[in-house]
């Protein structure tokens, strides 16, 4: 069995690198590519849109239809990680930890015993014990808002430098992750719960949706946003990029929620309990 | 760019990929990972396609390892065959 896979792999290989034959070489002017689209783009790309990233310009204005269906594709699969391993019927543990935040002390609370209410003397700690360790938070407290801030400015400057919506969302959701995985996964959830995290998905969506339906509203096609100039108060060339903008902004929360709801539903198996 | 450096690169694309799929531990697997998308991070960036590589960086060497640690963590560390 291993060695006829290993064939169909050997000739799916071998036919994929056949195919890549017939393309042209890498960076040939005369390829059709570079003949009639790209030369567009880069010559109009400034005048028309006023960002001087080609990149961005291209992804959330000249193809805007592929990033909005791209990031509907990024919301399907945290739905569907949702739908595939959230765990609502989960039966109470045998025991709980709890330590003493003072003394250190670890109490081992069976199960029908009564657990300590919220309360600033006791914190519920996991079952796979990992020590308290003060090194590791403080750390990673100092870095949470480099982290966040540096986010926010590949999600806001990705009309002139690498970056946009996706990158800046990714790296947002990473600072919640890192939070969860430098405490545990019951304060991160206790600070961006699952039903915000869920709402920021689809919100996030749905911004991108939206901007397109309003320019359908002002009387242009769905998501040219030069239509926008009215809403906006500014040139039409202004408008596309503010309307790129946006849609950055819609793409990089969505991004950030579903990369945080994927982390909490893996983490803890769908029980939202306990976690890595 | 120097061609040296690139074919480094190419051939720990090529090492880490066929150790990712060849190691018995899945920890290491997800690290092996890790470590090809960081490579294929590098040949993007010496392509010219920085956003190609910067979303490599942040999605597949970044948030996707630490997706596949905590799969692993839910799971087994060990595989079967």
């Amino acid at each position: 069995m291993k060695i006829i896979g290993l064939l169909i792999v050997l000739a799916c290989g071998s036919l994929i690198i056949y195919g890549t034959a017939d393309f042209p070489a890498w960076a040939d002017p005369a390829s059709p590519a570079s003949r009639h689209v790209s030369p567009h783009y880069i010559e109009h790309a400034m005048d028309q849109t006023a960002v001087p990233n080609i990149v961005t310009a291209v992804l959330a204005d000249y193809r805007g239809y592929d990033t909005m269906f791209e990031t509907t594709v990024i919301f399907a699969a945290g739905m569907a990680c949702f739908f595939l391993l959230r765990n609502y019927r989960r039966k109470a543990p045998d025991s709980r930890l709890y330590r003493h935040v003072s003394t250190g002390i670890t109490l081992t609370i069976e199960k029908g015993g009564r657990l300590p209410s919220a309360s600033q003397e006791f914190e519920r700690i996991d079952s796979q014990w990992v020590p308290y360790d003060l090194i590791i938070r403080t750390t990673c407290r100092f870095i949470y808002p480099f982290v966040q801030l540096f986010a926010l400015y590949v999600i806001a400057h990705g009309h002139h430098s690498p970056g946009g919506g996706f990158q800046g969302g990714v790296i947002l959701g990473a600072s919640v992750i890192l939070f969860a995985v430098s405490n545990d996964l019951r304060s991160a959830i206790s600070r961006m719960g699952e039903k915000f995290s869920a709402l920021m998905c689809s919100g996030g969506v749905f911004i991108y949706a939206a901007t397109g339906v309003l320019c359908l509203l002002l009387g242009a096609n769905f998501l040219d946003y030069a239509a926008l100039a009215r809403v906006l108060g500014c040139d039409p060339v202004m408008a596309r990029s503010h309307g790129i903008l946006i849609v950055e902004i819609g793409v990089g929360i969505a991004v950030m929620a579903v990369m945080v709801c994927l982390y909490y539903i893996l983490s803890s198996s769908g029980n939202l309990d306990e976690g890595l | 760019m120097i061609w040296q450096v690139e074919f480094i690169i190419m051939l720990l694309v090529l090492v880490c990929g066929i150790a990712a799929i060849s190691v018995r531990d899945l920890l290491g697997a997800a690290v092996l990972f890790g470590a090809y998308s960081f490579m294929m991070c590098l040949l993007w960036a010496i392509m010219g396609a920085v956003d190609v590589a910067f979303t490599e960086a942040s999605v597949g060497a970044g948030v996707s390892t630490v997706f596949f640690v905590a799969a692993v963590f839910r799971t087994s560390r060990r595989t079967r065959d």
